[in-house]
Parts: C-alpha cells; structure tokens; sequence
C-alpha cells in the first residue's frame, strides 16, 4: 500500500524528499545529541558510575533477578494458555449456562486492570480475608486472569474466523461437537492463531514488570535496589539502561519468533483464515 | 459499602487523578501516534526507518520500565524539574503513541490500493491524497482497535500509580493506612474501572456502527 501513496518522485520531488530527510535526521540527532550531552555534563559516563557492572556479586544478583522474571513469566504464561483454553471453549460452548459465567468472567477480568488485580491479589486477599499470598503468586494469578482472559479471546476469535464450510463438512460426515472442535477446527485455528498467542506472550513477559510494585524481587526491583546502594554511586540510571537492554532484548527474540513463524504460515498452503485472525487481533492486542 | 461512602473524596480524587492523565495521555499519543504514522509511510526512507526503530523498540519495553526511567533515571539528567504527574504523562505518551502509529498504519493498509492510485491519476500531491481521500476512509477501520489502544491507555495509567501519581490505583494505601478493608476498597477501584471503561466501549461501538455503513 504505502508504495502506492505517491509517485516516483521527479527532480523536484526528490530534493524536497533529501531536505525532509535531512531535517528529519537532524531533529532525531539532536535530540539524541541533547540527551548524550546531558549524560556528560551530569558525570554519568563516570567510570566510578559503572563499576558496578565489574561486581561478580552484582552480576549474580541481576542473574538471579532474571532468573525470578523469566520464572514468573513461564509459569504465567503456562497457567494463561490453560486458563484462556478453557474459558474459549466455555464461551463457544452451546449449553447457556456454561458459556454466560464463561463470557462473564472473560469481560470482568479483560476489564480491570492489571496492577489493580495484583494489588487486589496482594494486599486485598491478605488484608482483608487473612490468605496470605507471595507476591511471586500474586504476580503469576493476576498475569494468568489477565492474559487468559485475552487469549480466550484470542482463540474463540480464531475459532470463529475459520470458514463455515469446515465445520459443516465434518457435521455431514456424521461426526460429534467434540470431534468437530478437536479433530477439525482446532488444529486450523491454532495454525493461524501461533503468531497472536506469541505476541501475548509478549505481554505477559513485559508485564511481569509490574511485579516490581508489589515488590517482588524481579530485574526493576533488583534495579532499584542496585541503584540506591550509595557505595556504588547510587548508579541508578546505569543499571536502568543495562535492565532496559536486558527486557528489550527479550522481547525481540519472542516477537521475532512470532513475526517469524507468521512469515512461514503465510506461505504454507494449509493455510487458513490468517488475514482474520489478523483483524481480529488488532482489536484484541491494543 | 462503608469503606466507599467514609472515603468518598478519596475515592473521588483518585479517580479524577486518573482521568486527568488519561485525558492528557490520550490526547498526547493520538497526536504523536499519527505524526509517526505519517513518518512510517512517507517517501522518504530515512523517516521511514526512524519510525520502525521507535515502534520496535518501544513496543518491547514493559512499560512499567518506561515509567521507572522517568521517576528515577529522568532526575539524574537534570534537565528541568517536572513533577511526577507529568513525567508519567510523558511516558504514557511515548509508550502509547507506538501503538497508536501501528493501529493508523495497518488502518492507512487497509484502504483499497485503488483509491491512491486514482488519487494519484488526478494529479493529488502524497499530502492530498493522504488527506483528502485515504485517511478520511481509514479512519472508520482504525477507530475500533483505536478505541481498544486507548481502553489499554486508561488501564495503564494504574502503573503511574506506583510511581507517587495521585491516581486511582494508589487508593488502597490510603485506605490501609485508615484501617478500612483494603480489599472491599480494592473491589470498589476495580468497579470504577469497569465503569470508565463503559463509555470508552459504548463510543466505540456507536461510531463503527454509524462509520461501517457508509462505506
């Protein structure tokens, strides 16, 4: 599409393109020049600022914390694949009063936010009925009530984007609800729905972030932590940039997964129902 | 019941805290969301590339990281001294506005390759025909994930409360600190966001409704 918006740019055209790249780098650079400036004149190159990284003992403290956000994330996003399949197949299902509490919850936990289920988790439950619950749970439960509800979204989408053809075909050849469910649909609609449940996966390791609020001792904790110890130079910004590079760095990877695995689907013939899934999971993904 | 009714101007100035950022975010990242948009379609490669860089990277990053960087990084730079309720702004806006520029990009791919291409045929400048005919049409596919973006936006801006930001999820610490049940307080927070959330879903469904018609 975006090749079609405009011609190929004629002489005039092209000198006014090469100004507005030019003025364009220059604001980025810039603005990037500013902060780089800033940095220096504030001292915070200063090798003393980033001895830190140096530490055994630190390195094995953000290994550790690592360690702790790539726990939470696995078991949250296990938790969330079965929460989310079992809420979808409770919401396709036929029988009402199955598939209402079902749609139900799905809104109710889509609605809230995050953070406040976490806190409702943390300080809600043991506070106010007297179960105490580690904020490594706290965490895990409210990622899996979160991104389930999202993926149960995700799947029955993908469930309904296949044509109708698909289920009408194995209804004539005399099969039951369930074999159509598992032997039909599922398997198309799990082909097209990889690279959607991958990007929530995403979502879910980004947000076991929140994790640092209630003070569960992941990588932002463990920043801040670092940051304030003043016989390092309360290096905060430091660390926050290692930390930063640390999380981007892993969310490229399953993204790229996801981007990847996209690219080899849309090539393969058995195919189906892709471009609707997509649609849908514009509106689910925001 | 009582935990609402004895805290009333708590809960009130709370959740006004929370719209108040929501509003200014919300407009902020719509603003920026669209410029980068336009940058990320342009003729011109090298803004091209900028605004893939910005939407790839920001979209990676937890934005609880992003809002971390702003309250306790942002200082050290001493640059100017913004109070917490803008700095939170500032974040929620950088981090929004990439997926705002994603949402009016697949919105920009979705207008039949035709409608350029005539515009182009009748001597339309890449502005105009922006302007005049792709936008207006790629606005009615954009406006329901567009909404959900900013439904996403408004749940966010919990997080700035973890970060000192007067807002609706800091709530429960006022409420612990009164010796009221932090968990029925909790369960009124979670209802006033389902009823934020409400209009926000209403709209939504109201402007597709009258804008999918017409096409």
């Amino acid at each position: 599409m975006t090749a079609v918006l405009y011609d190929i740019p004629g002489p005039k055209a092209r000198a006014r393109n090469a100004t507005l790249g030019v003025v364009g780098t220059a604001v980025v650079l810039a603005v990037l020049a500013f902060v780089v400036y800033r940095l220096i004149v504030t001292g915070q190159f200063d090798p003393r600022l980033w001895e830190w990284i140096t530490y055994v003992n630190i390195q094995y403290i953000l290994l550790g914390a690592l360690g702790n956000t790539l726990a939470a994330f696995a078991v949250a996003a296990v938790l969330s694949l079965a929460f989310g399949a079992v809420f979808a197949a409770g919401r396709l299902s036929d029988h009402a009063w199955i598939s209402r509490p079902s749609t139900v919850v799905v809104e109710l936990f889509r609605g809230v936010p995050l953070l406040v289920l976490i806190f409702i988790l943390y300080f809600g439950v043991s506070r106010g009925l007297g179960i105490d619950i580690p904020a490594y749970w706290a965490v895990v439960l409210g990622l899996m009530l979160y991104n389930g509800s999202v993926l149960a979204e995700v799947f029955r989408a993908g469930v309904r984007a296949l044509p109708k053809g698909q289920a009408e075909a194995a209804y004539a050849l005399g099969m039951r609800k369930t074999q159509v469910m598992t032997n039909v649909l599922l398997p198309q609609a799990l082909r097209s729905m990889l690279p959607t449940i991958l990007s929530q996966l995403v979502v879910v390791l980004k947000d076991t972030a929140l994790g640092y609020i209630i003070l569960y001792p992941e990588l932002l904790y463990q920043a801040r932590f670092l940051g304030s110890q003043g016989q390092l130079g309360a290096p905060i910004l430091q660390v926050a940039m290692v930390v930063a590079v640390m999380y981007i760095a892993m969310c490229l990877i399953l993204s790229g997964l996801s981007k990847l695995l996209e690219k080899r689907l849309r090539k393969s013939p058995k195919a189906v129902g892709i471009d609707a899934v997509e649609a849908e999971e514009e509106k689910l993904l925001a | 019941m009582n935990v609402l009714f004895d805290n009333l101007s708590l809960y009130a100035n709370g959740f006004l805290g929370t719209i108040e950022l929501f509003l200014v975010s919300a407009i902020g990242s719509l603003i920026l969301g669209v410029l980068l948009a336009g940058a990320r379609v342009s003729p011109v490669p090298i803004l091209r590339s900028f605004g893939t860089i910005y939407v790839n990277t920001i979209r990676n990053t937890p934005l609880t990281l992003v809002l971390f960087f702003f309250a306790f990084a942002y200082p050290r730079l001493e640059i100017a001294d913004i109070s917490f309720f803008w700095r939170a702004c500032i974040g929620l806006i950088l981090y929004t506005a990439a997926f705002v520029c994603e949402v009016v990009r697949s919105g920009i791919n979705t207008v039949p390759v035709g409608q350029a291409e005539a515009s182009r045929a009748l001597g339309f400048t890449f502005g105009q025909t922006m302007s005049e005919v792709v936008l207006p049409q790629a606005i009615r596919s954009v406006v329901p994930p567009l909404t959900n973006v900013q439904i996403a936006l408004l749940k966010n801006t919990t997080i700035a409360a973890g970060f000192s930001v007067l807002e609706a999820g800091g709530i429960y610490a006022n409420l612990s600190e009164r010796g009221y049940n932090v968990f029925v307080g909790l369960l009124w927070v979670a209802l006033g966001f389902l009823i934020l959330v409400l209009p926000l879903t209403l709209l939504q469904r109201n402007l597709d409704r009258r804008w999918s018609t017409s096409r």
